[in-house]
């Protein structure tokens, strides 16, 4: 057979298999980003099943996937919305980084992977995946809860956070010498300043490119300015990801809503292909040797974000039962953090990809769980008496 | 009266606006990024949970706001005829049957006939007030009329038979 014929039937069954487990996914109520990555996993290196005529397509899909993904997170996002998160919650912000950042670095740290490995791992943990909760907070019917804008701006706050964090690990990842990269993290925050001021000021310029009322023009615009931007991003170390983010914000208005439309098919396949690929090329062999690690650290992060979610809300003046409830629906990590694990790859250490994949698969699994932990009737009724003991000891 | 109604913003889904009843419960409405809206009601143990978010399509929301509008317009017409003695008001349906759909407001003569005031007209939930003799009637309005009841009595006659 020819070896492009291969690459469709690998491709082909591949897909249709990942359509049947987002079927089943939506059918028990959880992301189906788990599946995505199991299914990487059982065809990938070390699998039971490895599929190699299509890598090369996988991983071009992938990277395209990455750019979609963060170029549609953009688009989602105002620069209003940004620049007001961030002076409305830099303290919930920064009390996030901490309880959730930190810990993964010492992780990494202790099982001695070195500075990069601290930083991306510190990274993997910090990030609550967008996605996931946003889709989550509509099928709970909370969208209209008052602590909902609290959970939201956590969640501006670290996609923001993410365009500076991504190109200063990049740069750890190329660096050499601690002088050098430093230099090159110095360019790389430069980049994104003025890229980001850029598409403050002059976004509403770069929105007149396009017409939001042609479909096929608009998606081929859109499309090859990300990918443009991002790979010129990626030519400064400033990662193609975060050059595809700040499009997705300079674009603005009705050409932003139009493109978001228009793109969102097109994420839905590149995205599942990208979280595919992570499967397909984390070596299967060293899972079952991170099983332990991944799952402990999830655990520990997950209270941890419970922890950030309920202060947050706290210092919103939500009532305990929201506290709870935006404690809760921040413990799942998803798309970032395997975005993380994929720019390090091999950098780092080689167990990085495995312990990521057990990582995201149990915060997503449990996460998606544990959200719906404060609607339960004994939840509710375990909070009211801890009210009432406090209130007559009080 | 004043309400205060409370608007934030919800990056990246859109925007809710809050009303605090007179009787103390909280009302929502979410409108989202891609024009769908719902409407939140919030649960009494526990105000910043919704107990209930219904979704509303463009047309309901344009229709709830109608019945909210007219149900005011109506009340204010009912206050009016409480503060004066033998004064009432009443809805004359115009019906199939009544010679004067498709006629103008003019051609009923109501007030020379009847005495009685129109004030206003309400086809498809929406309200005309102080419609214009030329305003022209159709099958399914709502005359909202003024006057005695007698009068009253004589109006919804004419619109179902014409004069006598």
């Amino acid at each position: 057979m020819h070896d492009t014929t291969i690459i469709l039937i690998e491709v082909g069954a591949l897909l249709f298999g990942m359509s049947l487990l987002g079927r089943l996914a939506s059918r028990i109520g959880i992301s189906p980003i788990p599946f995505y990555l199991v299914a990487g996993l059982v065809f990938g290196s070390g699998g039971l099943l490895p599929l190699d005529a299509s890598q090369e397509f996988f991983e071009v899909g992938s990277e395209i996937g990455v750019i979609l993904l963060l170029a549609l997170l953009g688009l989602e996002y105002s620069a209003d919305e940004l620049l007001q998160g961030l002076r409305r919650s830099r303290i919930a912000g920064l009390l996030d980084f901490a309880l959730n950042a930190l810990p993964g670095a010492a992780f990494a740290l202790l099982l001695g992977w070195g500075p990069v490995g601290a930083v991306a791992l510190g990274g993997i943990c910090w990030v609550t995946s967008s996605g996931v909760v946003a889709k989550l907070l509509r099928d709970l019917g909370r969208v209209g809860n008052r602590e909902t804008p609290v959970i939201l701006s956590v969640l501006v706050i670290e996609d923001l956070a993410m365009a500076f964090y991504l190109p200063i690990l990049s740069a750890l990842v190329v660096g050499v010498s601690l002088a050098q990269g430093a230099v090159t993290v110095a360019i790389a925050v430069g980049v994104v300043v003025l890229i980001l001021f850029l598409a403050l000021r002059f976004g509403h310029i770069v929105s007149r490119l396009f017409t939001p009322d042609l479909a096929e023009p608009l998606v081929l615009g859109v499309l090859g300015l990300t990918m443009l931007v991002a790979g010129l991003a990626e030519e400064v170390n400033v990662s193609a990801a975060v050059g595809a983010f700040l499009v997705g914000i300079a674009l603005s208005g009705r050409v932003a809503h139009s493109a978001q439309e228009v793109l969102s098919p097109l994420r839905d396949l590149f995205a599942a292909v990208f979280f595919v690929f992570f499967g397909l090329a984390t070596d299967a062999t060293k899972l079952p040797s991170m099983l332990v690690p991944g799952i402990l650290l999830a655990l520990l992060t997950m209270a941890t974000k419970v922890a950030t979610g309920y202060i947050a809300a706290r210092r919103a003046g939500i009532g305990i039962p929201g506290r709870w409830r935006a404690g809760f629906a921040l413990t799942v990590r998803g798309e970032f953090s395997i975005v993380i694990a994929g720019l390090v790859s091999g950098a780092a250490a080689p167990q990085l990809a495995p312990l990521a994949a057990v990582y995201v698969l149990t915060t997503i699994i449990t996460g998606t769980i544990l959200a719906r932990v404060p609607d339960t009737r004994r939840f509710k009724a375990l909070v009211r008496r801890r009210a009432a003991a406090a209130a007559s000891r009080g | 009266m004043t309400v205060r109604i409370e608007k934030v913003d919800l990056p990246g889904i859109g925007v809710r606006n809050d009303l605090v009843t007179e009787s103390g419960s909280r009302l929502g409405v979410v409108s989202f990024r891609d024009g769908e809206r719902e409407l939140a009601i919030y649960d009494a143990d526990d105000p910043d949970a919704c107990r209930f978010s219904v979704p509303i399509t463009e047309d309901e929301a344009e229709a709830l706001a109608d019945m909210f509008g007219a149900s005011v317009a109506i009340t204010r017409l009912t206050k009016l005829s409480d503060e004066t003695d033998g004064l009432y008001t009443e809805k004359i349906k115009v019906g199939a049957g009544s010679p004067y759909a498709g006629k103008t407001l003019g051609d009923t003569k109501m007030r020379t006939r009847t005495h009685v005031s129109i004030v206003a007209i309400l086809r498809n939930r929406k309200v005309l007030a102080s419609p214009t003799p030329d305003e022209r009637l159709d099958i399914g309005d709502i005359i909202v009329a003024v006057g005695t009841r007698g009068g009253l009595d004589a109006a919804m006659k004419l619109i179902d038979h014409g004069p006598a």
